[in-house]
């Protein structure tokens, strides 16, 4: 069984003169932590948007563990499946504690339950419950606003994780700190995750596999080391120059 | 001046309480209709817009032009001067009820329906507590609106502080006419004030969550 699986998916935008994701198809392995480089427009974003059903694939089947998501309800499937953003969208008229129990509110669990399961969370996020519960997001650091956002992904225990370049707006030194959290969290959790960013140097340390995108395309998508060794084409082989041009600054953007 | 309140002091009380009384049921009366009309139009950008426009041009009609229209079709009375008072509102209420759910930063949306939040679960926890200082103060408009509106009402007999006035201009008593202005003043001024302060307060607690960390 295949945590992720799409076949000959398609999707085209109105405004754009090729396709957003041109006959993708794709194999997801349980307990992956799939990272998927591109420059912007490279589509993504889209394909994890496909997901958890924002956008409808024109063509194509997606499939969550054998089952095929159009035929289920999209706001039961989106329950399922963690989703952190790169402009975080946290809700600033809500507390900490209230927007990490967002959902679970939402399905009625026990106060108590809810209680002791948003303190897990934030200790998980490396956060002090009794500093950070009740406070607002505009109190908080941009890092400390992301951490928020994986907790309140991570309530409802999801099979898979969509993140869309969570650390994309935040600082250097603490990008790395979430990086090397995430990570760990990940390795604990034995969970699927899909992770878009443009940054190769994240893409490489945070996936067991990559997927290098270019114009709708998947031009490769295997592990790190496979890729760095034998880049499928020109394209990956620039792409992975970038990254041994500039050693160590950690800043390698497409 | 304060004779003429003592000695009039029922027919002025009794214009005022009527004049509060339209002021209020036409409030009620609207925003139940607006709230209906943002829920249905809040799906749709182009909708709204059309729906606006199409108040804002009742809205532009001059309200004794209005009145006259509908004699024949309700009659005179407060229930005509309900009705054009209500379609007045729907522009400043509708306008500011669906721009301040408009204005929802389009990024928290999109994180609450990929949570798995319904459209009428972001609606009630995100949507309206965020556009509240908006819809307060469309409901501060109209009130001040429809105070100032009501008394052209009394030329179709629908009573209220305008029966003061028109009569006042009649009989070229000034007394009437200041007391009639005055009166209406109070409510408009009680009501501004009123919403402000709760305006302030809301304001005040969504701010304090939005300064720059």
């Amino acid at each position: 069984m295949k945590a992720v699986e799409l076949v000959h998916v398609d999707q085209k935008f109105p405004n754009m003169s090729y396709k957003a994701l041109d006959d993708v198809s794709l194999k997801i392995e349980q307990g992956e932590f799939v990272t998927i480089l591109g420059s912007s427009g490279c589509g993504k974003t889209t394909l994890i948007k496909m997901i958890n059903r924002l956008y409808q694939p024109d063509k194509g089947e997606i499939r969550l563990f054998d089952e095929e998501i159009s035929k289920k309800d999209p706001v039961q499937l989106r329950r399922k499946i963690g989703y952190v953003i790169q402009q975080i969208g946290l809700f600033p008229h809500m507390t900490v504690y209230e927007n990490i129990a967002t959902i679970p509110r939402i399905l009625k669990w026990d106060k108590t339950k809810i209680e002791e399961k948003v303190q897990e969370m934030l200790h998980l996020v490396g956060l002090e419950p009794k500093e950070y519960r009740n406070r607002y997001p505009a109190q908080l650091s941009g890092g400390q606003q992301q951490r928020i956002g994986l907790a309140r992904a991570l309530i409802c225990d999801p099979d898979i994780m969509l993140l869309d370049e969570p650390f994309g707006a935040i600082d250097a030194i603490n990008r790395e700190k979430l990086q090397n959290e995430l990570k760990s969290i990940h390795s604990k959790s034995k969970k699927t995750y899909l992770f878009v960013t443009h940054d190769i140097r994240e893409a490489f340390k945070l996936g067991t596999r990559v997927i290098v995108m270019n114009r709708g395309k998947i031009l490769q998508y295997d592990t790190p080391e496979e890729i760095r060794q034998n880049p499928a084409d020109g394209f990956v082989s620039d792409l992975i120059q970038t990254m041994e041009d500039a050693p160590g600054t950690g800043n390698e953007e497409l | 001046m304060i004779r003429y309140l003592t000695e009039h002091y029922e027919l002025l009380g009794n214009a005022f309480a009527e004049h509060l009384w339209l002021v209020l049921v036409t409030l009620v009366l609207s925003l139940l209709v607006s709230a209906l009309l943002s829920l249905v139009l809040i799906r749709s950008e182009k909708a709204s817009n059309l729906v606006i426009q199409l108040f804002g041009v009742i809205y532009s009609i001059p309200s004794l032009a209005l009145f006259a229209i509908l004699i024949p079709v309700t009659g005179l009375g407060d229930k005509t001067a309900i009705l054009v008072l209500c379609a007045y509102n729907q522009y400043l209420l509708l306008r500011n009820i669906l721009t301040g759910m408009r204005n929802v930063d389009r990024n928290l949306l999109e994180a609450g329906t990929g949570m798995g939040m319904s459209s009428w679960q972001l609606l009630r926890t995100v949507q309206i507590p965020l556009a509240m200082p908006s819809i307060l103060a469309g409901i501060r408009l109209s009130i001040i609106s429809t105070t100032g509106i009501t008394t052209i009402a009394a030329a179709i007999k629908a009573g209220g502080l305008g029966t003061v006035l028109f009569s006042g201009m009649r009989t070229m008593n000034v007394y009437k006419i200041l007391w009639g202005t005055i009166l209406c003043v109070v409510i408009a001024l009680i009501a501004d004030l009123g919403l402000k302060q709760i305006e302030n307060r809301v304001e005040k607690k969504l701010g304090g969550m939005r300064t720059e960390a």
